[in-house]
């Protein structure tokens, strides 16, 4: 089972399925980012496992650099994420975002 | 003091059905150690997951991250890339949950306890979620995927010198990237002079 790449790739799409449900449903913002990281992280095992399985030469290195590049993006995403997410909490002291509703009125 | 010890009794029940599980795989029906390691991390790894979109008590929640992204990195070692497993633990479980647990405490008000953990969207995006599985695991199985008989396991030596010789122009973007998230990240997390605490 773990010589096919069928059950790597549906593990990874197991994981975005549950971050994209806890991105759409969880009412607090930290919340949601640390769903987007889970679903960066299904991505990222996707991305491995296809060079993992390629057929071309170069396709392992060319996979696990790939994710290293995912990696670094997600780190910088997380931190700008975040920042933005205390910068809100310092102006309307709460993390729920359906209390982020001063664009509407 | 009893009630504090049922989720840890509960943890360890799970673990250790797992684990049978695993050994039974072993024993019983003759696979050898990655496919049970595979089932392991990938139980683990699901179920931690689905804990950290569930629990009410978000500091939980972080938690359970870390230990999703610990089995995963499980699963890039068994898919034979030990750097990325090795870059997962530093990133991951040394960067971004440690990141990710001071923004929890610095966001926690004790005022207004958010009993109400979800939207009221909550039914229709599970049921999205599972469309979407379902939807996933059908084209994977439906598609040859053409893969290569037998796997190279890549030396690290030779993922540095590809990562140094052919892609040092995406590695120095990438770098000069995160220089410019974390001047934005310090900037907008700074306090204002005179502005509301």
């Amino acid at each position: 089972m773990s010589d096919s790449l069928d059950a790597y790739l549906v593990l990874s799409g197991m994981l975005f399925a549950i971050g994209s449900f806890g991105f759409l449903a969880r009412r607090n913002a930290i919340s949601m980012l640390m769903s987007i990281e889970l679903m960066l992280n299904g991505v990222n095992l996707a991305i491995v496992a296809f060079g993992a399985f390629g057929t071309a030469a170069s396709a392992a290195a060319e996979g696990s650099i790939v994710a290293l590049m995912v990696m670094a993006v997600a780190a910088a995403e997380a931190t700008v994420g975040l920042a933005i997410v205390i910068a809100i909490y310092r102006n309307k002291k709460t993390p729920l975002v359906d209390e982020y509703d001063s664009m509407k009125q | 003091m009893l009630r504090r010890l049922i989720p840890i009794l509960l943890a360890l029940a799970v673990l250790g059905i797992v684990t049978g599980i695993a050994a039974l795989m072993i024993v019983a029906l003759g696979q050898d150690w990655s496919d049970a390691l595979f089932w392991l991390f990938a139980a683990v790894m699901i179920g931690s997951a689905l804990l950290v979109v569930t629990m009410k008590d978000i500091i939980r929640c972080g938690l359970a991250m870390i230990v999703c992204f610990g089995a995963l990195a499980g699963i890039y070692v068994i898919l034979g890339a030990p750097l990325i497993a090795a870059a997962q633990v530093i990133v991951y479980i040394g960067a971004i949950s440690v990141l990710i647990l001071f923004a929890i405490m610095l966001t926690q008000t004790k005022d207004a306890p958010s009993r109400l953990v979800f939207q009221t969207q909550a039914v229709p995006a599970a049921i999205a979620s599972v469309i979407l599985v379902i939807v996933v695991a059908l084209s994977i199985a439906a598609t040859d995927w053409g893969e290569a008989a037998d796997r190279v396991r890549l030396a690290t030596s030779d993922l540095s010198r590809v990562l140094f010789k052919d892609y040092v122009l995406p590695f120095e973007i990438v770098s000069v990237l995160l220089l410019a998230a974390v001047i934005g990240g310090v900037y907008l997390a700074k306090r204002e002079k005179g502005g509301p605490s």
